[in-house]
């Protein structure tokens, strides 16, 4: 198990190696206009791990999931403090510009959104065009990234028809297609299944296992379950009444769920709140 | 009764939804009967409009009969030899000048207000836009006479020296002005803010979430605006264009002071000369006879029936894109 | 490891890159002055144009040591927007200031207090004045706004009060009429009232065409403005038993107050220009004509005013003209944003 221990966080004792860090937020604390939604968030992700954020409505976690590949800078009047490092460099410093951010930090979005004028295929490779990135290959990549999201058998007949005509379940795999497309190195995943069905639930969570051995994930979810299905460490965040939130909790999934340090924590697995 | 009646209901094997009566006071139906009348003026008005021209435009368009459509010359008051064929000419060129120039900056715009501009001086610049829509035509006109012409003049040169490998820049003798190319560069300023504003309406219902996938993927704003934004919102950008099309085709009175009203088709559009449709409207009308005032007329009803084409087209593409259906390809 | 926590906005133009801009149109603008001295360029307007050309020539070269060609591009695409919002926004600056330059000279007392009866048409600018256009446009507008709010506010309640079949229809149809050539609205009252039961030019036939232009922007604001009156209320007093007239009349109408105001003025300030339906309804006079008097007889108006000026060759009288032309315009429309914004602060 890695994870990483940080300051004020005592009771973690898993100190991996610098380099197996794949994306270190140190000291990220985010507004909304003058509103403090998050503060001093410290967490280190392994990698080739699944991190999963929990925590009530409102806690800050998908605040927190944005300002890891700096989608969080779009929503007007956002503003953050802190940095987030991705292979030890700052990506909020001015050696990475945040478009090569996004491309080694893909995103997996709430609700499905595969490009309403692509085709399956055009949505798969929209990100090579995105990025200006060429591909020699590029049957063999829609393969590839289709297969990845356990959608190739299903999709392999009718590439050219539009993306939008899937199913919900189908449509978010679609979209994690097309994010690994580009290859990134981190996959961020804001409740990715909350839209979906159970059973297309089951079919996102199977591939996030497949997929996680080749990138790092860190997803926000509101089901117990789902955490304690897919990750390996997961994060619980938690805001008191008017107050930004913070991390409560970071360790192993095991360990948070069947014997977390922090009572509020034990309150929230177990379904006393939130 | 209600009960009798709920029983049939009831009776009946079928189940349908109830059809719902809720009759009206006499207070209501006269209400909506004021309403509905005041509604209609609308209707009322459009109607006459196309009869009262067509009845007044009779007598000049059955002495030319279909030559009006096909004769370059405007002699109504000598005989015969008139037709709208050199203004519509004109009033055409003018348009697509005006519109080769403002639709790429009007999208800018809208991008640049949409996209590229911090929230909080959105709003100033959305009110400075519809502070020219608000600026009058004559104003414009005098503005593009007195003090955008003049100035024309370089270029104007530069473009029959250097471009003229483009028929419509090579002149025969170097003097510029009073010409297609100046009405429509100021015809351009003023159709600028109504395909900005339309365009800005049509880009903003693009979901955020797929402007956010493409950047989430790494694409930069340009990749973002090519990729999804301007797919999106094409068919409202051509509706638009359209809307700005319908004014500029039927913009009078800074056509009028600029254009040299000659009735044949210039050679080019940069030395004085041509003609628009509703520019000779204005300046003939005056001086015109009994058949003259029939046949500008005739003219007002030919820009009548092209402008509220161009014009319901077009409404009919915008409303379409800014449905949700507009989503689908 | 210590931590700021002063928040901050991550930006992606950098202090270097608007170095770098700014280094690079200081270097187009020199090339472009070489390119004039020594082939046969001239004119203030194109060495804008071609150093703007240079300089984006010049800047996606630059960009293009650091950054692929997609953030080159980019770049270059951001450039160009901007410069699309300085091109729209820079019109209306030199507009106004021209108007204003040109126009303040010939401002005195007499363009407010005198008209140009008995005027000659090569007299010096400043004798006469302007009286009675002014005097015509508010009669003109004044009446096409009495003619004008009764069918805007009824074709805004059909819209949005009454759930019609026509509903459609009307909306089609109030659009095609905002897109009505208002030299066509001029031509339309020509045939159907100058030459017919208004016995010749005059004043209130002007105010007929205004109507027909003003309408679809007064019916359409106004039917903006009903929508925002939360529907609640309008259930509240449905639900006190109150017919729909009452409820209209009564709630909707009077919560939209400030709304139907807004959409009038921007009614009013959208036809106060327009010339063109002028010369073949009011026709011009030199005399002041009282609103009485306007049914039957020709009048001048601003507008009017300019244009026949122009023709006369006045440039001066009618530079002023436009300049209390424009200053009533963005009056009633700063008086609209006004009270709009008025409205929906309450």
């Amino acid at each position: 198990m890695t994870a990483v221990m940080q300051p004020g966080m005592d009771h973690v004792d898993l100190a991996p190696a610098d380099a197996d860090i794949a994306l270190r937020a140190i000291g990220v604390s985010c507004w909304f206009g003058k509103r403090k939604v998050l503060e001093g968030v410290d967490l280190a992700i392994a990698r080739h791990s699944v991190v999963a954020l929990i925590g009530p409505s409102g806690c800050g976690k998908s605040t927190f999931l944005r300002t890891l590949n700096r989608m969080h800078e779009l929503v007007p009047g956002a503003s953050l403090a802190g940095s987030v490092e991705l292979d030890g460099t700052d990506i909020y410093g001015s050696e990475l510009r945040p478009s090569e951010v996004r491309k080694r930090v893909g995103m997996v979005f709430q609700k499905p959104n595969p490009f309403p004028a692509m085709t399956i295929r055009e949505n798969v490779l929209a990100g090579l065009k995105l990025t200006g990135s060429k591909t020699s290959e590029p049957n063999e990549l829609v393969e590839w990234a289709l297969t990845r999201a356990s959608l190739w058998t299903e999709v392999r007949d009718r590439l050219d028809t539009p993306g939008g005509s899937l199913s919900g379940g189908q449509q978010q795999r679609l979209c994690i297609a097309r994010s690994l497309a580009i290859k990134p190195d981190v996959l961020l995943m804001d409740e990715p299944c909350s839209a979906l069905d159970p059973t297309s639930t089951r079919r996102v969570e199977e591939t996030i296992g497949e997929v996680s051995e080749e990138v790092t994930i860190v997803i926000v979810t509101h089901n117990m379950q789902q955490a304690q299905r897919v990750s390996d460490t997961c994060a619980f965040f938690l805001a008191e009444e008017n107050q930004p939130g913070r991390i409560v909790e970071f360790g192993a999934t095991e360990q948070v769920f069947s014997n977390p340090v922090d009572p509020r924590t034990n309150d929230y697995v177990n379904g006393r709140f939130g | 009764m209600s009960t009798a009646s709920l029983s049939t209901t009831i009776a009946s094997s079928e189940e349908q939804p109830r059809t719902l009566s809720a009759p009206l006071s006499r207070g209501d139906r006269i209400y909506r009967s004021i309403t509905v009348g005041g509604a209609f003026v609308s209707l009322a008005v459009m109607s006459l409009i196309a009869v009262f021209l067509m009845r007044e435009a009779w007598p000049a368009l059955h002495k030319a009969g279909w030559s009006f459509f096909t004769t370059f010359e405007w002699a109504p008051d000598e005989g015969t030899a008139y037709g709208i064929g050199s203004m519509l000419f004109g009033t055409v060129v003018i348009a697509l000048i005006a519109l080769f120039v403002a639709v790429p900056i009007s999208i800018g715009t809208a991008l640049f207000i949409n996209e590229y501009t911090p929230l909080r001086f959105r709003g100033t610049f959305i009110t400075m836009v519809d502070l020219l829509a608000a600026i009058p035509s004559l104003i414009f006109g005098l503005w593009g006479l007195s003090f955008l012409q003049p100035r024309l003049d370089g270029p104007a040169r530069w473009l029959s020296e250097w471009v003229s490998f483009i028929p419509i820049f090579k002149t025969k003798v170097p003097i510029f002005g009073s010409s297609l190319f100046v009405s429509g560069l100021v015809l351009a300023l003023m159709i600028i803010p109504i395909i900005t504003a339309i365009a800005r309406a049509v880009m903003a219902e693009v979901p955020r979430v797929y402007c956010e996938a493409a950047l989430a993927l790494g694409g930069t704003r340009a990749g973002m605006v090519r990729e999804v934004v301007l797919p999106f919102a094409k068919g409202g950008l051509i509706g638009a264009s359209m809307l700005g099309l319908g004014r500029a085709l039927g913009e009078t009175i800074a056509v009028a002071l600029i254009l040299s009203n000659d009735f044949r088709i210039p050679s080019n559009v940069l030395s004085p000369g041509g003609a628009s449709v509703a520019g000779t409207i204005a300046l003939k009308f005056g001086e015109a006879s009994t058949n003259g005032r029939s046949a500008l007329v005739a003219a007002g009803l030919v820009l009548f029936f092209v402008t509220l084409l161009v014009n319901i087209v077009a409404r009919g593409i915008v409303a379409r894109t800014k449905a949700p259906s507009g989503a689908k390809k | 490891m210590t931590v700021a926590l002063r928040p901050r906005r991550p930006r992606s133009l950098r202090p270097s890159d608007a170095l770098r801009s700014v280094g690079v149109f200081g270097a187009a603008i020199v090339v472009t002055l070489l390119a004039f001295l020594f082939t046969p360029l001239d004119g203030g307007l194109g060495f804008v144009v071609i150093a703007f050309a240079v300089f984006l020539a010049l800047e996606y070269a630059m960009v293009r040591q650091t950054m692929d060609r997609k953030h080159a591009i980019d770049h270059l695409v951001s450039t160009l927007v901007y410069i699309c919002a300085v091109l729209t926004a820079l019109p209306l600056v030199l507009i106004v200031g021209t108007v204003v330059v040109k126009g303040l000279p010939g401002l005195s007392l007499n363009f407010f207090t005198k008209t140009l009866e008995g005027v000659d048409p090569s007299a010096s600018s400043t004798v006469g004045g302007a009286l009675h256009a002014i005097t015509g446009t508010l009669t003109q507008v004044g009446f096409a706004v009495i003619v004008t709010v009764p069918f805007g506010i009824l074709t805004a309640v059909y819209l949005t009060e009454i759930e019609g079949r026509f509903t459609g229809i009307v909306r089609l149809l109030v659009d095609a009429m905002s897109g009505i050539p208002s030299i066509v609205a001029g031509l339309f009252v020509y045939a159907i009232w100058v030459i017919g039961p208004g016995h010749g030019f005059s004043g209130f036939a002007a105010s007929l065409a205004l109507s027909i232009l003003m309408l679809p922007t007064v019916a359409r604001t106004t039917e903006e403005m009903l929508k925002l009156v939360d529907p609640s209320l309008r259930e509240a007093s449905l639900a006190l038993g109150s017919p729909q007239w009452r409820t209209v009349g009564q709630v909707v109408l009077p919560t939209a107050r400030a709304g139907i105001v807004t959409a009038v003025i921007l009614g009013v300030a959208r036809v106060a220009g327009e010339t063109a339906p002028l010369l073949m309804t009011a026709f011009g006079n030199d005399k002041v004509i009282s609103p009485a008097a306007a049914f039957h007889e020709p009048q001048s108006a601003l507008p009017l005013f300019i244009f026949q000026q122009l023709a006369q060759d006045q440039r001066e009288r009618a530079w002023t003209a436009a300049l209390a032309l424009i200053g009533l315009v963005l009056l009633l429309f700063m008086l609209a944003r006004l009270v709009s914004r008025k409205a929906r602060a309450r």
